[in-house]
């Protein structure tokens, strides 16, 4: 008998027990649908991951204290430990990676200091900035971040140690309402101290991991005045190469001339350069771990629905013993009640399966967790794949159990 | 050649203490065209005689061919091959499948048979037809009457042209205005040609035919050819 004709009783079979046959099915889909939706969740959050990290730049080089160091000094020599604390990133530092001789593949830098536990206030609203920075005009211009409203503080601004402020879209909307361009002029108090704002940032977006406009950004000067103190350390230095190709040069020359400054040497540095390929990296890592916890949970689902179709099957071919009995006595073969049954819960998890891609693929069409799914053509072959294999798999045991009864033990069946 | 030749067929359910001789060293030979009854006390033997000449169980010991074939040395898919072409088996409960047309229980032997679907309705219609139920091809089992259900269960036994027609106690469940329908249609399909073995517990059954087997005790203790009531030749004098 052909494959086909095993496939109409097969499909007969599953008619006549439709709510039985939508049940097992909904455990299969709900598998799917998991692994399909928590797949595009991952996949949602890698790539705002990536956009965010290509909006900064892939040419940006991050130079910040090295805490290994403070961790190291207890083991090497005292005068090592005591010459580490007293050379931090200091603006002289800064000013000695521009120069054109030394380092030429660096075409500019940013020196930063941070302030921690910052709250803006403005009348009655008040928020708590998330990154509070003090810089000089060339962070706008490494980090491609551009005002939507009013105007960025100027070099003037920063000789002059002037209260201005840019603030984030977070920062802005929190402290002004969705109007965010009536907070450029107001006036407005950090940890207490008067600062105007000169211009509000445009949204990057967020990645879900972390706000990029909850930020307010100061004159270094101001920062240093107001919240920091004049003491020369830096948070950091962010530095801008002329090119993406040049990376590994210029993150040479920094290295360079800083261990020639620090009197240090690759294995007792006391700063660490980072670059945008290396934190991508680590982000990446990170949310592949993310993805597949994901997916293993939705693994489970599915496979708590494979065995609910074996259970189905089970049920079904003893439920039909007789009818097993009564095929064989007109001339079923072994072969062709296997096809039978195994087709059958080939039908059920298979429907389950494209059930469950179709409502995967409407559950990622909403964000989840602020983070827009992006469902992968892959994991669909993939999901349309494990539920034929769990359909195969988990109808082997019953459609075997069925096909070896014989005829008269199964004609005599009650 | 014989349709069937049974000889030194034993059959023995359980073991020790529990042991039942159900079938005790029972040779036999029926030749094309006859009809033979098959009587005998409740658990006698005959429906395990019936089952293996079905080919639907296999004796512990002994030999049996069907149609000059040893049974024993098929394999699994002839054996389903052999119930499917040669044989057409009547149960006294009908066992036809539920929830499916009567038309297509006729058919379904057709279509383990590897027959193409127009042609198996076709064939399944006019054996509907000849057993008088062509207007009653699209019931269910359940839409119809007992004598109704069997005369499907003949029908589907028939499709297939089998060599040999088995009915073990095809009027058991019927009464007798159906049982009179359905022994009938065993008279017409015997007189085409076909042999025909048939159990029942009814003498008057056991009348029709040409040739009666007793069974007692896993034996056939007597084998008698008979003038059939209809008045049609001794099957034996063929
Ligand atoms: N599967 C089985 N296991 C054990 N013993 C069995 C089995 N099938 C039949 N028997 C025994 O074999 C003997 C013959 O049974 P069989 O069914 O052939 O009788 P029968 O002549 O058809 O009786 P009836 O007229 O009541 O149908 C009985 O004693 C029965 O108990
Ligand atoms: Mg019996």
């Amino acid at each position: 008998m052909s494959l086909l004709e095993s496939a109409r009783f097969a499909l007969a079979g599953v008619a006549a027990n439709k709510m039985r046959s939508i049940l097992t099915t909904l455990g299969i889909l709900i598998g799917i649908a998991a692994v399909i939706v928590l797949l595009a969740v991952g996949a949602g959050t890698s790539n705002a991951i990536k956009a965010q990290i290509g909006k900064l730049g892939t040419n940006v080089l991050t130079v910040s204290r090295s805490t290994a160091v403070g961790g190291r000094a207890g083991a090497g020599a005292q005068v090592g430990a005591s010459r580490t604390r007293s050379t931090n990133l200091t603006l002289d530092d800064d000013k000695a990676l521009t120069d054109p001789v030394l380092a030429p593949d660096v075409a500019r830098t940013a020196p930063i200091v941070q302030a921690q536990s910052v709250t803006g206030t403005y009348k009655s609203a008040t928020h708590s900035v998330a990154s509070f920075l003090g810089t000089t005009p060339s962070y706008f211009a490494i980090t491609n971040s551009a005002v939507a409203s009013g105007a960025l503080f100027t070099d003037a601004d920063q000789q002059a140690g002037n209260p201005v402020a840019v603030i984030g879209n977070t920062v802005a909307a929190d402290l002004f309402g969705t109007n965010t361009s009536a907070a450029v002029g107001q006036t407005i108090q950090l940890n207490g101290q008067n600062f105007t704002i000169a211009g509000v940032l445009g949204a990057k977006g967020s990645s879900g991991l972390n706000d990029p406009d909850d930020i307010v950004v100061v004159p270094l000067s101001t920062a240093q005045n107001k919240f920091t103190g004049y003491a020369p350390t830096l948070a950091s230095i962010t530095v801008q190469a002329t090119s993406a190709d040049v990376m590994n040069q210029a993150q040479n020359e920094l290295q360079m001339i800083l261990d020639a400054r620090h009197r240090v040497d690759a294995s007792s540095r006391d700063y660490q350069v980072r670059n945008q390929a290396q934190i991508l990296t680590t982000a990446t890592n990170t949310t592949q771990t993310l993805t597949i916890l994901l997916g293993a949970v939705a693994a489970i689902s599915l496979l708590v629905g494979g065995i609910g179709v074996m259970n189905i099957m089970l049920v079904t071919v003893t439920e039909r013993t007789r009818e097993i009995g009564i095929r064989k006595a007109i001339g079923a073969s072994r072969g062709s009640i296997v096809a039978q049954f195994l087709i059958e819960s080939l039908i059920i998890s298979v429907i389950g399966g494209v059930a469950g891609i179709v409502i995967g693929f409407a559950g990622s069409a909403f964000p989840i967790i602020g983070v827009q799914p992006e469902v992968q053509p892959w994991t669909v072959w993939l999901s349309l794949a494990v539920s034929a294999i769990i359909g195969l798999v988990f109808g082997v045991y019953p459609a075997n159990k069925a096909a070896k009864l014989r005829p008269i033990d199964a004609l005599r069946y009650e | 050649m014989a349709v069937i030749e049974l000889s030194g067929v034993n059959k023995v359910y359980g073991n020790g203490e529990a042991e039942v001789r159900a079938l005790d060293g029972v040779s036999v030979t029926i030749e094309r065209g006859e009809f033979v009854a098959i009587i005998g006390a409740s658990g006698s033997g005959k429906s395990t005689m019936m089952n293996i000449i079905g080919c639907l169980d296999a004796p512990t010991s002994g030999n049996y061919f069907l149609d000059g074939i040893h049974t024993a040395e098929l394999d699994e898919f002839q054996q389903a091959q052999i119930r499917n072409r040669k044989i057409g088996f009547v149960f006294q409960n009908f066992n036809l499948i539920p929830r499916t047309k009567a038309v297509e229980n006729v058919a379904m032997p057709l279509a383990y048979a590897g027959i193409g679907r127009p042609e198996r309705r076709t064939r399944a219609l006019a054996v509907l037809d000849s057993v008088g139920l062509s207007s009653r091809a699209d019931h269910k089992p359940s839409q119809l009457s007992g004598g109704q259900q069997q005369r499907v269960a003949i029908a589907r036994a028939l499709v297939t042209n089998p060599v040999l027609l088995l009915a073990d106690e095809p009027t058991g469940a019927l009464d007798s205005r159906s049982s009179s329908e359905i022994l009938d249609l065993f008279d017409r399909l015997h007189e085409a040609g076909r042999p025909i073995v048939m159990i029942t517990h009814e003498m008057d059954v056991a009348e029709r035919a040409g040739r009666v087997l007793r069974m007692q005790d896993g034996r056939i203790v007597s084998d008698v050819l008979q003038q059939p009531l209809g008045g049609r030749a001794l099957a034996g004098a063929q």
